[in-house]
């Protein structure tokens, strides 16, 4: 499950960064949401992974007696989906914006900011 | 009550934003909350300031959660500092905005958004905890995102793109840097992962997640390689959004490698010759980038890089008084680099043209505001008893000490090359005879507004100018100020020990 989730994770940063190097500015916003996507599954691998062991103390007794599953990662990745869901609906809407304003998907045209004015 | 203090100013930045929101409609009403809301966030963060500063170290446990199980908020002496910094430049931008800000931009809610901004920037600078810093990260990024996308000129929308892209790619590495951080330790507050990171066998992994970390603050911090967002997106939006961005935003990055590489990845050889090859790379791109550009945001726009160098080579140095430079620089910087950006506005305002080709004539027209100009420009420099002086002092003195040649090189350069910068923009803009630029039919120039919105444009400039002069002729003080958080960085004992009760 480990190595599955390792790949996958690789996989998603790597079609991400690939995806944000393309011209196109809608495979943009692809590539940051493959990326975030790689991040979160990270952050839930990296808080190991353990199985039908919910974090809850059984009632006849004060501590755990097993190993548990850390609920801080899933919080975490709770709070970064959110924060990333917040920054794609931006970011969809700034291209929409960007493509009727600047009239063109290509990155490459977008030069007028380094033009000398 | 008093222990809560320290929170005061981020709860009171929140308030104000949201007040801000129940007079969506109402222009005028925004402008005078915003201002007079700065100005009591300024009297608040100045007492929470000399309040640490008489009784030390403070914090507090977000929900009552100790450390490191909850969330904490730390106030030592660095973060009370620029909380400090953040209230002045915000109070001095605030007023700024009132009279520079069209109203078209000011009616879809730019003073609530502001606010936001000054909150996000507050919090992160008071956190103790390594993820919630990511979260201020992230509500800094989205107003800053908004408030330069808001009006929605082309130019605007397509530094936006790239300002927002480099952006997002920096905080999903810097969360890739914190999962790392979390799956080696298990732990988030940045004082318990003192301790532990120190412990941990795997030597390889921890130094990952620190380059990981460079990179997700160093292109916040606009440093050598990962800097080329910053001056395609600096001169779109006004000048008010300009002056906090290069203010604050580029600094939140140096002070988050500050605070990362001085409490969690501590004296690493290596990490400290990646830094100085960095900051000499970054001075050098950002001088001569500064030296070729016509457009007067731009220049400042490459000079914001090119004095980031400055506080990463201090950095890179990691001795007691090279980080004290390192603050002392940091301090002048956001005075100088947020008045800089308002004075490209002001100089907009009354030629309607940034470009040093076609403006001139300045002094002749305008003696007494180009005298004003004078002082942050020429503190820039760092002409002697002005402010970019001292510092330099404290960090070439440690780059002979230290035998980093190369550095006192760089940074000699950054100097001379700052001066040349200066001095041109100075005989283009302020000595040159003026040339005449087409009027701007709908354009409303500077000596068409009332009296009181000239006041408006001046005044923060004004304010802002006194507390470089302070910096200056105060050094004193402030060097006083420096080597004490200088001090509390090198220990970081005292803040783990503060974080974690353990006394």
């Amino acid at each position: 499950m480990e190595i599955l989730l390792a790949i996958l994770v690789g996989l998603l940063y790597a079609s991400g960064i690939y995806m944000i190097l393309r011209r196109s500015l809608v495979k943009l916003i692809i590539g940051i949401i493959l990326l975030g996507n790689g991040a979160n599954l990270l952050i839930f691998l990296l808080g190991r992974i353990t199985k039908g062991l919910p974090p809850i103390i059984p009632e006849n007794s004060k501590v755990f007696l097993e190993a548990y599953a850390d609920p801080v990662p899933q919080a975490l990745i709770l709070t970064a989906i959110v924060i990333s869901f917040g920054l794609q609906s931006f970011a969809i809407i700034l291209v929409k914006r960007a493509h009727k304003v600047v009239r063109t998907d290509d990155l490459d045209e977008m030069n007028a900011t380094d033009e000398d004015s | 009550m008093m222990q809560q203090l320290i929170i005061y100013p981020l709860l009171f930045q929140l308030f104000l934003s949201i007040v801000l929101m129940f007079f969506w409609n109402k222009i005028s009403a925004q402008k005078v909350i915003s201002i007079t809301g700065s100005a009591i966030a300024v009297i608040l963060s100045a007492y929470v300031f000399y309040y640490v500063w008489e009784n030390g170290m403070q914090k507090v446990n977000a929900g009552n959660w100790d450390a490191p199980f909850g969330i904490v908020f730390v106030a030592d002496t660095l973060s009370v500092t620029l909380v400090l910094l953040t209230s002045l430049s915000g109070l001095a931008v605030s007023i700024f905005s009132a009279a520079s800000v069209i109203k078209d931009r000011l009616r879809f809610g730019y003073f609530p958004i502001f606010h936001f901004l000054l909150l996000g920037l507050t919090g992160a600078f008071l956190t103790g905890d390594l993820f919630n810093l990511y979260v201020w990260f992230e509500i800094i990024i989205i107003s800053s995102f908004v408030l330069i996308t808001i009006g929605g000129e082309k130019a605007q929308l397509e530094g936006a793109v790239k300002y927002f892209t480099l952006n997002i790619l920096a905080s999903t590495i810097f969360l890739t840097a914190i999962a790392v951080l979390y799956g080696l330790t298990g732990s988030l507050n940045m004082a318990d992962l003192a301790g532990k990171v120190a412990a941990v066998e795997n030597r390889g992994l921890v130094e990952v997640a620190a380059i990981l970390f460079l990179i997700g603050f160093g292109t916040k911090a606009s440093i050598f390689p990962l800097y080329f967002w910053l001056p395609a997106s600096y001169h779109t939006p006004p000048a008010a959004v300009s002056a906090i961005f290069g203010g604050l935003l580029t600094k939140l990055g140096v002070y988050a490698l500050i605070r990362v590489f001085t409490l969690i990845f501590v004296g690493d050889v290596f990490l400290g010759e990646i830094l100085l090859v960095l900051a000499i790379l970054t001075i050098f791109s950002g001088g001569v980038g500064a030296l070729v550009q016509n457009n007067v945001r731009k220049v400042f726009s490459y000079l914001i890089i090119c004095h980031i160098g400055y506080m990463i080579a201090g950095l890179g140095m990691f001795t007691e008084i090279a980080i004290t430079g390192v603050i002392f620089y940091l301090i002048h910087d956001i005075m100088v680099k947020t008045n800089l950006f308002m004075v490209s506005g002001l100089i907009f305002k009354i030629k309607s043209s940034n470009s040093m080709r076609a403006l001139g004539g300045f002094y002749a027209n305008y003696p007494k505001l180009s005298l004003l100009i004078f002082i942050p420009l020429f503190s820039l420099v760092g002409i002697p008893p002005l402010s970019g002086f001292w510092p330099k002092i404290s960090l070439i003195g440690e780059g002979f000490k230290t035998e980093n040649y190369w550095t006192v090189a760089a940074i000699i350069f950054a100097s001379f090359i700052t001066l040349i910068i200066i001095a041109k923009l100075w005989a283009e803009v302020f000595w040159k005879d003026p040339k005449e630029i087409p009027e701007k039919p709908k354009f409303e120039y500077f000596s068409d507004i009332s009296k009181a919105r000239k006041t408006q444009f001046i005044l923060p400039i004004v304010f802002l100018s006194l507390i470089s002069l302070y910096i200056g002729f105060g050094a004193e003080h402030i060097q006083l100020l420096s080597s004490r958080i200088a001090n509390e960085l090198m220990n970081s004992q005292q803040y783990i020990d503060t974080v974690l009760n353990n006394s």
